[in-house]
Parts: C-alpha cells; structure tokens; sequence
C-alpha cells in the first residue's frame, strides 16, 4: 500500500491485485499492531528516545549477523519519519497497549491494530486514484532478462494478463503453502499452524527464484511460535498465542519436560518455542500450569483444560498419568525456594533436572490443574528476493531489475535473516514500500 | 427470570470480549478496552456494564482482523448492543414493564396515539369549544385551555413516576455490576464521567475525529447530532425548570415574552431537539446494516421521532399563540410531551441514565498506568 501510494502520488497510474477478497486484504498487515521506528526524542506515541545506533545493534543481536548492514540502516534512518508520513495518510497512534509496556519507548502502535492501518491506506489510495482488484491471483510474471512486461493472474478465477511499466512485489512468504512447507519440514509440515493469512502461498517468490531472481535468508528457516493447538489452522492471529509457558512446565505427548520454561524474560524466548515445539513427537505439547498461576499472563482464545488431580488432567490429554505425574513430581522436588518475582530473573529454579527451569519455578502443587495444548505457529518464512537499496530485485550475478521492485514480507529476510524484532516487519514494508513505489513511479534506465 | 434471549446475548458478548481480550488492539478507540482489560473471566454483570458503557460508534467493527465473514465473527457493536438492549428489559422497574422494550418502536408509537388521543379527547369534552378556539393573550392564556392545576398534577406525576422507575433501574444495575475493583476519589470520577458524557468523548473514535458509522471513514457528524439532541433536551430542560421558578417563586404566569429566558433558552434547545434527532435519523437510515443490529431501530427512530415532534409543536405553539389555533396546537404540543413522560422509563431515553453509570463505574476504576510485562 506504502508503494502504490507513493507511486500514484508521482503520477503513476497504479493498480492493485489483491489475492484475498475485499475483507482479507493487506496479507499479515491485518494481525500487525504497530511498526518500530528510531526517534531522537518522544515522538507521537513514543516515549523518550530510540537512537539508530541502538536500533542497529537490536536488529545485529536479535539476527546474529544474518542482515544487510547497508539494507538495515537505510531502513532505519527512514524509519523516523513514517509514523508522521502515515499519520498523513490517515493512520492514528495510540499508546503501547496493556501487557505491551516494554515496547513503549521503540514502537508505534496502531490504533485499531493492522487493520484499522490497512483501512486508512486503502482509503487514502484509492481516494487518489489508485485502482484495487480484489480476487486476483498473480501467478505469473513475464521477465525477460531481468525486465518485467506483463503479468498473468487469475481475476475471480479467470485467466487475464495485465501489463506494466513496473511492478511491485508485496504479496509476502510461502508459510500457508502446505506443499512447499512440506518439502522442507516433511509431514511434521501437516501439524504447524500459520497464524496469519492463508493467502501467504509464496507463487510469485517461487516463478521469481525459477526466472534467476537472487534469494536472501534461509529457506528451511520460519519464525514460529507456540501457539493454542485448537487455533484454526491459518489466520488465528494475535488470540491464539499463549504467554503461558514462564509460568508452568512444558512437557510433550510423552509427558517429558524438553526445555528451560524460564531461560530468560518471554519476550526474549517466546520465538524459540515453536521450533521447540516442532522437534516434539507429533508436533505438540502442553503446558501444565496450577491454579496459582494460571491468571498470570494475557488471556488467550481459548480457556485452559483443567482437572482436579494431575492423572486425571494427563487423561484428558492423551498422556500416559504416570509419566506426567512422575515429571510433575520430580519437578516439584527440585524446586528451591526463593522469592518468586516475574518482573525480574528471580531465584526461583529447578537447577538439578535436565532441562533446568532457571527462573519462576514454583511448584506445581494447588489444584485444579490447568493445560494448554500448544503447536508450532508460524509467523513468517525467512526466504525472501534479495533487494537494493532502490528496493530493485537483484537478477543473476547480482543485476538489479530495472522495474522489478519488492517490499514486505517477500523481501524482509534482506535485513531479518534470523529471529526477530517486534514491528520490524511493518517498518521494513513501510520503508522499502515507498522505496519501491518512488522508483516504480519513474523506471528508468539505471 | 432471565429468558434464553437474554442468556444468548450475554453469552456471545462474552464469547466476544474473550476475544477481544486477548487481543487489545483496540484499548485507545473507546473505555469498553480499557475497562475489559481489568478483568479476566467476565461475569453476566460485569458483561451489563460493558454492554452499557459503549457507545455503539463500530469503530472497532471496522477496525477488527475477526470481523465477520472471518471464522471468529467478531462484532462487537452487534454483540454489546444487542446485550445493552436486554439490560434495559432486565434493569426495567417495575420488572414486569421491561417487556416494553421489546417492541419499543411499537410501544412508543401507541403511547405517542393514546396520550394525543386522550388530551385531544379530554381537552374536546372538558373545554367549551368557544374557549379552545378563541383568541387568547397575556398571563394565564394556556390556562384558559387546560388548567394549571391539571397541566401540574398530570406532568408532575407522570415524571415524576419516570424519574422513580428510573432511578430504581440504575441503582440495581449499578449494585448488581459488583464492587468497584480500585476506587479514585468519586468526585473527580463524576467530574470524570459528567466530561465524558458533555463532550461525548467515546464517539470520538479514539482521536476526536469521529467514528464510523458508514464505513471504514471517520466522522463526527454522529457526535455533533447528538450533542445537538442532547444539548438541545438539557436546554428544554432548563427552560421548563425556570418558567417553574417563574410562576412559583416570583408569581409571573406563563406564556412569557419571546425574549424571556424560559423562551430563549426553550428556542435555542428546542432548535437543537429539531436538527439533532433529525440527523441522527439520517445517518441511522445510511448506517453500516452489518455493524447495527437492525432489530432495534425502531426504539431509536420512535424516541427521535417523538423528540422532534415535541420541539416541533412546540415551536408551532409558540408562533400561534395569539390565534385562535393556540387551543388546539397546546393540546396537541402537551399530548406528545405526555407521550415522552409516560414513555420515559421505558423508551431509549433510559440510555443516558445507564450509560452515565456506567461512565461513573469506568472513571472510577480507570486503570493506572502500571501494566505488566508480557510478550513483545
């Protein structure tokens, strides 16, 4: 949306083709809820200041050096002024949510979360000229040598070709495509949840790598989370993802403990569990909390499971009672005393078992006992078009197209080769949007 | 006892703010997020008085990634309207009148005949025909027609019954709504609450540029028609209160000159109670079907219906009040007042009362700006 309006704006007669239809529209952008952006000083909803410098060095932590050094700090010099160029285009702010408080100072959340986003830049395009075609699959770009001519798509299921001066890639990863999502993970692939739009099928990303588009990120590589396993298996959202875990064990079908539930602070693990959660027999697991703590963190979708004795919860689980029972109680055993504090790296840990819990291990011993099934969601896939700083898809031997551009999720792993950072993702398709859309608008011999 | 219509609507408002719970996108657009965020399992009560403090503005319907035809049919504006409906029903005293908002549209209209009937009627047999068709002018003209003993005796019992029936409603559903979980002093949660009821803050959208009525656009033109009507009935209000003062304190009888305060203050706010629910009207004619429950316009366009037909008597008796058509349009004017009177307690206007109670609950538990931690 960024590139169609910037290019309309310089002129550019721009038509949108939408996969999904008018309600679905705007891919993931719909479950985003605020775009992370550097500022010197409080700025909008802001608070205090967030230098590019530290900006940088998040983004190197959170990638281990999987990035563009280049890509990422022009990303984030012009990270600066898009909450005041999206306040123009009709988008609101509102301050950092309850239960978000540690983003507070680094990212802008939209009022109305994505959506709300999506509806003011949908709004603002066509209000100016933009043309937008719901229902229309793109499955195939004309390229010669580089060069874009025409593309053919499928408009409510009928065979049309459109062609154009340039075109803009923003139609994101290949995470709902069951087939692709296969060859890399096999059947495990069967068992994952995406948590965003079914629409995510990756059919340009691939005729683009078949055309000798040059690819970034690992392509055996996905962000996923721990998610409720009753979620729908594609577009659950923010609502289907659990908090839980700090909080209790988790074990998997064979009533196993797997990892450290308390390695670190959440936000900093929460992106390792649906990887952990994948390894497990049948990709699934549950997270086995008491009545203490069950009101500890975000409320979800779903209620908890619960059962008054642990072998009656294991039953209604599917696990074997006495294996559950025999981890609950080895774990109750190994428990130290300490004083309980999730606000900080408390001294509550359970060191003698293999895994430890290394923080806020408090026994499991006040029914009723509560569970969560738990199953990989994903989030996004890493592999992506590698990109310029002109937002230009780079070709064979490194040659940027001169009209083939990309922005979003299809180019993101450009500067997030690994891990994540909240609100990148929308600052990414936000920059490289209008990056995109301002070269499109005047394709050029370069 | 609850009936299965009340117990569904509670149960898909629940399902909803479950949802929405978890997800909290919305918590700067009105107070029904923040105030939802303070609790974790929602209670029947609990479920009241969020029902009771949104202001039905759907810009969270828009703005929602669940809204139907996703799986989840997320509808908030749908889901608490239809609750806050039944609130009325349930809250009614005395409770076996709470069938009235049933067909509300359908009450109010026949209430609206049979209060003109009868004072037509009344006014017909009781006043010699050479009285209510002649001109009168000066102090005590209306009088002449209908007595000032009848015009007290009937108004004040009929209102006075309404703001009783109402008072007991709202003082049910505020015990009922549970103990405060954190208290601010009440008086700045009045002031609180009196500031966003005056301003009409939650149709603002979050930002003061309005809600969405229609479509995914921001407007204000709801608020402003409705600070019109609102304006507008506190100035009729006003105005009725000082010519009470008037005619019991300093002995002046009504009518009173044009350029008297209970004239001027009646005009100004009898202009607002023309345009106010008029526009509301219209935009309720032009309004997203998908984001309002149909089902209950008809208490709104009857109450709006009713309010206009007041102020516009009312001005139709103030231009003829020297002719010979005075008799006439005073009973006409005087039998739809009636009509709102009787209707009061059992009519949309009964709105306004809930929901400052529940603005009242919301400032006095507004959250403080501690929150805790959880996933990024």
């Amino acid at each position: 949306m960024c590139a169609a309006i910037e290019a309309r704006e310089r002129g550019a007669e721009v038509v949108i083709l939408e996969h999904a239809d008018r309600s679905m529209r705007g891919g993931n952008t719909r479950h985003t809820r605020n775009l992370r952006a550097m500022h010197s000083g409080p700025a909008h909803t802001l608070e205090g200041s967030y230098t590019g410098e530290e900006y940088w060095q998040d983004l190197l932590g959170v990638t281990g050096g999987h990035t563009d050094e280049t890509l990422a700090r022009l990303m984030i010099r012009r990270s600066e002024e898009l909450p005041r160029w999206l306040h123009g285009k009709g988008v609101r702010f509102q301050p950092a949510l309850t239960g978000t408080l540690s983003l507070a100072r680094t990212n802008a959340f939209f009022l109305g979360g994505g959506k709300a986003l999506l509806n003011a830049q949908y709004g603002t395009a066509e209000a100016s000229g933009v043309r937008v075609s719901y229902n229309c699959e793109v499955k195939e770009l004309h390229i010669t040598r580089g060069r874009f001519g025409s593309a053919s798509f499928l408009n409510h299921g009928v065979e049309s070709e459109i062609a154009a001066k340039s075109v803009v890639l923003a139609c994101g990863g290949f995470q709902a495509n069951v087939d692709w999502m296969r060859e890399i993970w096999g059947e495990t692939a069967d068992n994952f949840i995406v948590r965003g739009t079914p629409y995510n099928q990756g059919t340009v990303l691939k005729d683009l790598i078949g055309k000798g588009a040059v690819t970034t990120g690992d392509p055996a590589q996905c962000h996923a989370i721990a998610v409720d396993a009753r979620a729908p298996k594609t577009d659950g959202g923010i609502v289907t993802r659990l908090d839980c875990v700090p909080f209790g064990i988790v074990v998997n079908r064979n009533g196993q403990r797997f990892y450290d539930e308390g390695e670190d602070f959440w936000p900093k693990r929460y992106a390792i569990w649906g990887r952990l959660i994948a390894r497990q027999a049948e990709q699934i697991a549950y997270a086995i909390l008491d009545s203490r703590v069950v009101d500890s963190f975000m409320p979800s979708l779903f209620p908890p499971l619960s059962a008054d004795t642990i072998e009656q919860l294991a039953s209604s689980l599917g696990i074997e009672a006495g294996a559950l029972a025999g981890t609950i109680d080895q774990f109750n055993a190994s428990v130290s005393s300490g004083s309980y504090n999730p606000e900080i790296l408390d001294d509550c840990s359970a060191q003698d078992l293999e895994p430890p819990k290394s923080h806020w291990a408090l026994p499991l011993d006040t029914p009723p006992f509560y569970a969560y099934p738990l199953r990989p969601g994903i989030t996004f896939t890493y592999l992506g078009l590698k990109v310029d700083e002109h937002a230009r898809v780079l070709f064979e031997g490194g040659k940027p197209s001169p009209n083939v551009f990309a922005a979003g999720e299809i180019m993101a792993g450009n500067i997030i080769g690994k891990g994540y950072c909240a609100g990148t993702g929308m600052t990414i398709g936000s920059v490289f949007g209008r990056l995109a859309g301002e070269h499109a608008a005047s394709p050029r011999e370069w | 006892m609850e009936s299965l219509q009340q117990q569904s609507a509670v149960f898909e408002a629940q399902r909803v703010m479950n949802i929405c719970n978890a997800c909290r996108y919305c918590e700067g657009s009105c107070a029904v997020f923040p105030a939802m965020s303070l609790v974790r399992a929602f209670s029947d009560h609990e479920m009241h008085y969020l029902a009771n403090l949104c202001h039905n503005c759907t810009a969270c319907y828009h703005n929602c990634q669940y809204a139907p035809p996703h799986a989840f049919a997320v509808n908030v504006p749908v889901a608490l309207t239809e609750l806050r409906t039944e609130t009325y029903e349930a809250y009614a005293w005395p409770g076996f009148l709470g069938a009235l908002f049933r067909r509300n549209g359908l009450f109010v209209s026949l209430a609206t005949a049979l209060s003109l009937s009868i004072v037509l009627a009344l006014s017909s047999m009781l006043v010699d025909p050479s009285v209510m068709f002649a001109e009168h002018s000066g102090p005590g003209s209306f009088y002449a027609v209908i007595s000032h003993g009848v015009m007290v005796a009937v108004a004040g019992s009929t209102f006075g019954f309404s703001l009783l029936a109402l008072s007991m409603g709202v003082r049910s559903f505020w015990r009922k709504a549970g103990p405060l979980t954190r208290a601010r002093p009440m008086f700045s949660a009045f002031c609180g609450a009196l500031k966003d009821m005056a301003t009409l803050e939650y149709l603002g959208g979050g930002h003061r540029e309005g809600c969405s009525p229609r479509d995914e656009g921001r407007s204000n033109q709801r608020r402003y028609f409705h600070q019109a009507a609102m304006w507008g009935f506190l100035l009729c209000f006003a105005s009725t209160c000082v010519a009470a003062f008037y005619d019991y304190a300093l002995g002046w009888v009504a009518p009173y000159p044009f350029l008297s305060l209970p004239v001027l203050l009646g005009t100004i706010g009898g202009i607002g109670l023309l345009v106010g629910p008029a526009g509301l009207f219209w935009l309720k004619l032009r309004s997203d079907r998908l984001a309002m429950p149909a089902r209950h316009y008809g208490m709104d366009y009857a109450f709006l219906a009713l309010l206009f037909v007041i102020s516009l008597t009312g001005f139709l008796l103030l231009v003829l009040r020297e002719t010979v058509a005075m008799g006439l349009m005073l009973a006409v004017h005087l039998g739809f007042v009636l009509a709102l009177f009787l209707t009061l307690p059992y009519s949309k206007f009964v709105h306004a009362f809930y929901r400052f109670a529940a603005l009242l609950r919301f400032n006095t538990e507004k959250p403080e700006q501690s929150r805790p931690v959880t996933v990024a």
